[in-house]
């Protein structure tokens, strides 16, 4: 018997030993307050393992690029800044933990960290009650604003609802919504139906499937059965593959019936397979292709950094947004303080890769331009639309008379 | 009206999918006894291989990964069996436990060897298009599960290997005082279930994502079939891929996908109520 709880305990340590095995920089825990010493700590929490782990990882990359060129730019209030990196594993709870870790033990600054909604979710209140700062940079369903936290993703008026005024601009008026099964793609699609109402477009139907669903088939049919314009599609993660592959081997293309997709980007479309999604299009702020000087320098940097086959993305570029936003308000503050960053922060402007961004100090969200892109064959996307301007963060849809009874 | 007929061969094409991922299953849970929970992880191996050999095979990649993916799935199993799984004989808990350790460790091994990310598998291009409403793809699924079924038929019923295993699982004693390896019946078993997990693995890159996580996506599924099928019954095992293919696509087609599910698990706690033994049961004399 001892020999079996040896041999299993062995097995369960090797995979304790595995999943610990991350290489961060820093773990190490010393106190003393994050403006002590010569240095300022910040944290970065993000799944480094788990289902999440293929998207978050690569935003924690960006944040350690944007620390590392701060620093090398002399880093902030005349400190160098130091990332506390841990793992949300995926795990809601885990993520309110490590928050809590981050703010009581490492004392950092800020945090930033956070993929999904109910990430965000699980930290807001260690955040709130420890008057702590946490910088969330994935675009998201709205109807929230946290005074801990800044918004460096898009709200719902920045993406979803500049993607439906593109759909019907091309008089793509009979929709169908596909999702995953959570509060994202659910409370979207209300705003969505929302707008369709208010617009003249018509929702055909709108069917969900859990999350990691793999067998499109069905749903494909109930589409093509529904003949659609379009489809507003915010499924999440791997079932994106799945989807693509399905609808593809089914006969339905881009020209015939465009998917737009709200959650692929530059780093899914290598997964789903260019072929699969060619042509489709999707909305986001930012492409690896906008033209501008910021933007050629990040992409470089970004390149330089982890390899040239490496591709940026919307959230990438929002997370290395939020720390130059954070070191700029911490600068303008002349603390890292959290109440004097937050007072400082509204009205800064930045000349970011995505374009001019701009904190708009009541909301914490940022102000944004819209872009609508097309999958191209070579697997990047070709921006064929935008807003033209930085749209306003309206995280309650306040200022659409339609979206009335959405925030109650 | 259309859209109903349409999910009868979508049924089908589940259903295939069902079983390719649960055939390896019967051998290995089915014949053995062993819960396998790195089964999935074999048929992301599988899927790996496909894409692994696609510098080699380029577009046809998927054709050369069916044999070269049975090897190295089942070369994973049988090194799984001999180096850990034949010490816990018996201890289906201790086996559970073991193998879901290995089937994370092998995800983490995967995304240290290919990333986190999804890779692409490019699928035949003689595999592109549709008669109907039936996929060039899903129907090459389907003639691979019934080709599979059939090898297996041929192999168990037909062969000297095939019938010594039989006879192993029938009455494990009986066979050994016979005279028959029983140790390397074992493994033989093990190999032969687990590649067919690589081969299922191989099918699936036309159809889905192929990552680290590819194998959690499928795992409880294939142990839904087979529990409900039987065990170590192949006919318990078509009929039961195919019961739950159809019931899958209808319940999905009237209502959505996570009700579907619900429905699905919900018909299967009840038909266990009624036979706890699955639909086929093995007859034997054995005292057990």
């Amino acid at each position: 018997m001892r020999n079996v709880f040896l041999r299993t305990t062995a097995a369960a340590g090797l995979v304790l030993v595995l999943a610990a095995c991350g290489g961060e920089p820093t773990e190490s825990a010393a106190g003393g307050g994050a403006a002590s010493g010569d240095t300022i700590k910040v944290g970065l929490l993000h799944s480094l393992s788990g289902t999440m782990a293929i998207s978050e990882v690569t935003v924690r990359d960006a944040e350690l690029l944007a620390i590392e060129e701060i620093n090398a730019a002399g880093g902030v209030l005349g400190k160098k800044l130091e990332p506390v990196v841990e793992d949300g594993a995926s795990d809601w709870p885990t993520f309110a933990e490590k928050a809590n870790k981050l703010i009581s033990q490492d004392k950092v600054a800020t945090v930033f960290g956070g993929w999904t909604s109910a990430s965000r979710k699980a930290m807001l209140p260690v955040f709130e009650r420890h008057k702590a700062l946490l910088w969330y940079p994935v675009q998201y369903e709205g109807l929230e604003s946290s005074p801990y936290i800044f918004y460096t993703g898009a709200t719902t008026n920045q993406q979803i609802i500049p993607g439906l005024d593109y759909l019907k601009e091309q008089g793509k008026t009979k929709i169908f919504l596909v999702g995953s099964d959570y509060v994202f793609p659910r409370t979207a699609n209300k705003i969505i139906k929302a707008y369709a109402a208010a617009n003249g477009m018509t929702v055909l139907g709108e069917e969900y499937t859990p999350l990691g669903h793999t067998e499109y088939s069905t749903l494909t049919n109930k589409v093509v059965q529904a003949k659609p314009d379009a489809v507003f599609n915010t499924l999440n993660g791997d079932s994106n593959v799945a989807f693509f592959k399905q609808l593809k081997s089914a006969g339905v293309t881009a020209e015939s019936m465009p998917v737009l997709s709200v959650s692929v980007a530059e780093e899914e479309v290598t997964g789903i397979g260019v072929d699969n999604i060619v042509g489709h299009p999707v909305a986001w702020n930012y492409y690896q292709t906008t033209e501008n000087a910021a933007n050629s320098k990040f992409v470089a940097a970004f390149k330089a950094k982890y390899g040239a086959a490496k591709v940026t993305s919307d959230p990438m570029e929002a997370g290395y947004n939020a720390v130059y936003l954070w070191a700029e308000a911490a600068k303008k503050a002349g603390t890292v303080e959290v109440e004097a960053v937050k007072k400082a922060s509204g009205g800064i402007a930045l000349e970011r890769p995505e374009g001019l961004v701009t904190i708009d100090g009541e909301t914490q969200h940022m102000y944004k331009t819209a872009r609508i892109g097309i999958i191209q064959p070579d697997g990047l996307i070709k921006e064929v639309w935008n807003s033209g301007e930085p749209i306003k963060p309206d995280p309650y849809l306040k200022s659409y008379p339609w979206a009335g009874s959405l925030a109650s | 009206m259309e859209g109903i007929l349409n999910q009868l061969p979508i049924g089908l094409s589940i259903a295939a999918v069902l079983l390719l991922i649960a055939l390896g299953l019967t051998f290995t849970f089915g014949q053995m006894g062993v819960i396998n929970m790195a089964h999935g992880e074999f048929i992301m191996a599988g899927a790996y291989t496909a894409y692994l050999l696609q510098g080699f095979a380029d577009r046809n990649a998927v054709l050369v990964a069916l044999p070269v993916a049975f090897l190295v799935a089942g070369l994973m199993g049988l090194i799984l069996e001999r180096a850990a799984i034949r010490h816990f004989y018996g201890r289906p808990l201790d086996t559970l436990l073991l193998t879901w350790g290995v089937s994370l460790v092998l995800q983490q091994v995967a995304r240290d060897l290919f990333g986190a990310p999804n890779v692409q598998v490019q699928s035949p291009t003689w595999l592109q298009g549709s008669l109907g409403p039936m996929p060039y793809n899903r129907m090459f699924i389907l003639l691979l599960a019934v080709g599979s079924v059939v090898a297996i038929w041929v192999y168990m019923n037909r062969s000297a290997q095939g019938r010594r295993m039989q006879a192993v699982m029938q009455n494990r004693q009986l066979a050994a005082t016979s005279g028959i390896n029983t140790g390397r019946v074992d493994q033989r078993t093990f190999f032969i279930g687990s590649g067919l997990a690589g081969i299922a693995g191989v099918a699936l890159t036309l159809i889905g994502p192929v990552g680290p996580t590819l194998g959690t996506y499928y795992i409880v599924d294939a142990f839904l079939v087979v529990v409900a099928g039987g065990l170590g019954q192949l006919r318990g095992a078509v009929i039961a891929a195919l019961a739950l293919g159809l019931l899958n696509s209808y319940a999905e087609f009237w209502t959505n996908a996570s009700l579907a599910k619900v429905i699905v698990f919900v018909v299967i706690i009840a038909f266990l109520q009624f036979r706890p033994q699955g639909l086929f049961v093995l007859r034997s004399r054995a005292l057990t």
